[in-house]
């Protein structure tokens, strides 16, 4: 008789993200209640106290970052969850962990926007924003998840990267994902790969905060361990003082960049299926990329030679992925519960290779395999 | 003297690029200098404390200093602070904000900040005035005032920072002058040590911006004035109304034990450990 595997659990897309930020070893969060993620607050208001790690509600989603950079400068794994109205007020503290290089996850359920918007719908609206919402030049990392599944394993993913990188990660979920419950296998305790940050090996004399490595990633004291050193939002030389020297702004600012690009490789996530030769290919992101998928299977029974690329990783912006499809594909098609956000990046990267078509809707409502299907026909 | 000079070698940083940003004449160093002496007296090491601000002259002050220090964004040190506090209770977190860091853009975190009773000390420098940005009014800027905002008068009325954070529920609260050093010295050390919310609110000068647009005189004059305009609440308490009239209070104004955040937060993960359900 099979045994019953006791970690197949029913679970809705904010639970998963819960239950893997605790198995990704987040031990603090401060959040605000917003529609559609609350329930990840809620949950991680009940769990956190007994692993001895901490909740806070805050006044607004500009102190609940705040909290969660100021923990995790102690060396506290932390996080929020948000959706749109939030994700707005938070980029301006999302720029401080960008600038102060201050590892933490930002949950983002996207609903309709903009503004107040559509409260429970699903929408791809933040994409973009997620990228360049808050001011100057930054590296930034976003995932993107389509299943329960996957918003489990995409936290725990997200937290390792923001550890390793040493900079924020955006986790974005559609609502319709956050919200829809699946049966899935949670991996047994101790087969994740979790990362933690590196530390300062060297004294605290010796010990230069912001300092270029090879890596482009400075080993990160905790407060309270020693190592007193200053962090600020204002552009810093390698000790963590403000500096307004031209050869110190500009190495500064490279290596924020290098640091992420120089390992793309490792951050760069998704799926691509049969794009070789394809009549078509299509390129999705999140619940969408569940209606493509059988979008596509549906064309290859009539017939057309349909690809399939799915993006995991939404920034940095898998150009090395999307680059060789749009050389041997007719047609790409990239649908997307927005008025076209990854479709630009998609066309930025074309240079005239093939045609680039898309399918957009911003009625509140899922794209649907039959609707891109229809769009294949049309278009292939 | 020379222990003055102690003080300097052992708080300030020596790998960091004097001179300070701060005009010649302002009172933030006096503040500084009270703060240092406060921690020196109770002996706190310089590892278990973390100093934050926000943006503003004040908040350049944590950079000299020999501490774990954070810079934050306008308005939201409180914030910051609140995440370091509840992650390791055991540092002692020190947050300092000018008058439109505190009460205009984190007007809403230094009340909510203050309800909580997070065992933080807030230290707030009050000039009257934006000073970094060059003089633009500020909530605290008295009606009738000159700013480069309110060149023709300001007509808003200015928030009694002190009295809005007793109101909002801090156990501590102490307000001095940059002219009344001593007192200053005490009221910090108070603050450190109580358990709960404390905030120091610390009546300064800017002769630079508000000063010259108001014709106050310079740094001198302005101290001047506080000397003339602060009372102590022990002699207000002998005081008539109408003497009080063009005076504001000084001293210890709230002084109250309340259920700390921390312990109480301590208190919820035992519960949770014990499997207490939630709605026991």
């Amino acid at each position: 008789m099979k045994k019953r595997n006791v970690n197949e659990v029913l679970l809705q897309g904010n639970e998963a993200v819960a239950e893997g930020a605790l198995r990704a070893g987040c031990r603090f969060f401060a959040g605000y209640p917003i529609t559609p993620a609350t329930e990840i607050a809620e949950i991680m208001s009940v769990k956190l106290p007994r692993l001895d790690g901490t909740f806070i509600q805050m006044e607004d989603e500009i102190a609940s970052l705040g909290a969660v950079i100021g923990a995790s400068l102690t060396g506290t794994k932390s996080m929020t969850a948000t959706s749109g109205p939030g994700f707005s007020l938070m980029q301006e503290n999302l720029g401080f962990a960008c600038i102060a290089e201050v590892p933490c996850v930002l949950v983002n359920v996207m609903r309709g926007g903009p503004s107040t918007g559509l409260p429970t719908y699903p929408a791809q609206g933040d994409v973009m924003q997620a990228r360049w919402g808050t001011h100057g030049d930054h590296p930034m990392i976003a995932l993107c998840a389509s299943t329960v599944r996957e918003c489990f394993d995409l936290t725990i993913k997200a937290f390792n990267l923001s550890e390793r990188f040493r900079n924020p990660v955006i986790l974005l979920l559609d609502e319709v994902v956050a919200h829809m419950r699946e049966k899935v296998t949670l991996p047994e305790e101790g087969l994740v790969e979790i990362f933690d940050r590196v530390k300062p090996k060297v004294p605290p004399e010796w010990y230069i905060p912001y300092e270029d490595t090879p890596a482009g990633v400075p080993p990160m004291a905790s407060f309270g361990e020693g190592y007193r050193y200053h962090v600020t939002g204002l552009t810093h030389d390698v000790r963590g003082f403000p500096t307004s020297r031209p050869d110190e702004i500009g190495p500064f600012i490279a290596r924020l960049f290098r640091k992420i690009s120089q390992r793309f490789p490792e951050i760069q996530m998704g799926e691509v299926d049969q794009v070789d030769g394809a009549d078509i290919t299509v390129i999705a992101y999140g619940s969408v990329a569940r209606s493509a998928k059988r979008a596509v299977r549906d064309a290859r029974e009539r017939g057309i030679k349909a690809g399939f690329v799915k993006l995991t990783t939404i920034w940095p912006f898998m150009k090395s992925v999307v680059e060789p499809v749009l050389k041997t594909s007719k047609v790409v098609l990239v649908p997307e519960m927005n008025m076209g956000q990854i479709s630009r990046e998609v066309k930025r990267v074309n240079q005239g290779y093939t045609r680039v078509v898309t399918l957009n809707k911003v009625d509140g409502t899922i794209i649907t395999p039959e609707e891109i299907l229809d769009r294949i026909i049309e278009v292939a | 003297m020379e222990e003055f000079t102690k003080l300097i070698h052992k708080y300030l940083r020596h790998d960091k690029k004097f001179p300070h940003v701060w005009c010649p004449g302002c009172g933030i160093g006096i503040m500084l200098g009270a703060l240092i002496r406060a921690i020196d007296r109770i002996g706190y090491e310089k590892d278990e404390v973390v100093l934050v601000s926000g943006i503003g002259c004040s908040g350049r002050l944590p950079v000299y200093v020999d501490f774990n220090t954070l810079h934050t964004t306008h308005g939201r040190a409180l914030t910051f602070a609140t995440g370091i506090k509840l992650a390791k209770p055991g540092l002692k977190v020190i947050v300092v904000m000018g008058d439109g860091d505190a009460v205009a853009i984190g007007g809403n975190h230094f009340i909510h900040a203050a309800r909580r009773n997070i065992d933080l000390t807030a230290i707030i420098l009050n000039n009257s005035v934006y000073g970094m940005t060059g003089g633009q009014y500020s909530p605290t800027t008295p009606f009738g005032m000159r700013s480069t905002t309110t060149m023709y008068t300001n007509i808003e009325h200015a928030f009694k920072i002190s009295e809005l954070a007793v109101t909002a529920g801090a156990a501590f609260v102490g307000r001095g002058t940059v002219y009344h050093a001593k007192l200053l010295d005490g009221l910090m050390e108070k603050a450190f040590l109580k358990q709960g919310f404390s905030v120091v609110e610390v009546i300064a000068h800017c002769h630079t911006q508000y000063g010259k647009l108001n014709r106050l005189g310079g740094p001198v004059e302005m101290l001047q004035w506080q000397r003339d305009h602060a009372v102590t609440v022990e002699s207000a308490a002998r005081m008539k109304p109408e003497e009080m009239e063009d005076k504001f209070l000084i001293g210890v104004l709230a002084d109250r034990d309340l259920p700390v955040y921390t312990e109480q937060y301590e208190r919820i993960r035992q519960r949770a450990k014990a499997g207490q359900g939630k709605d026991a």
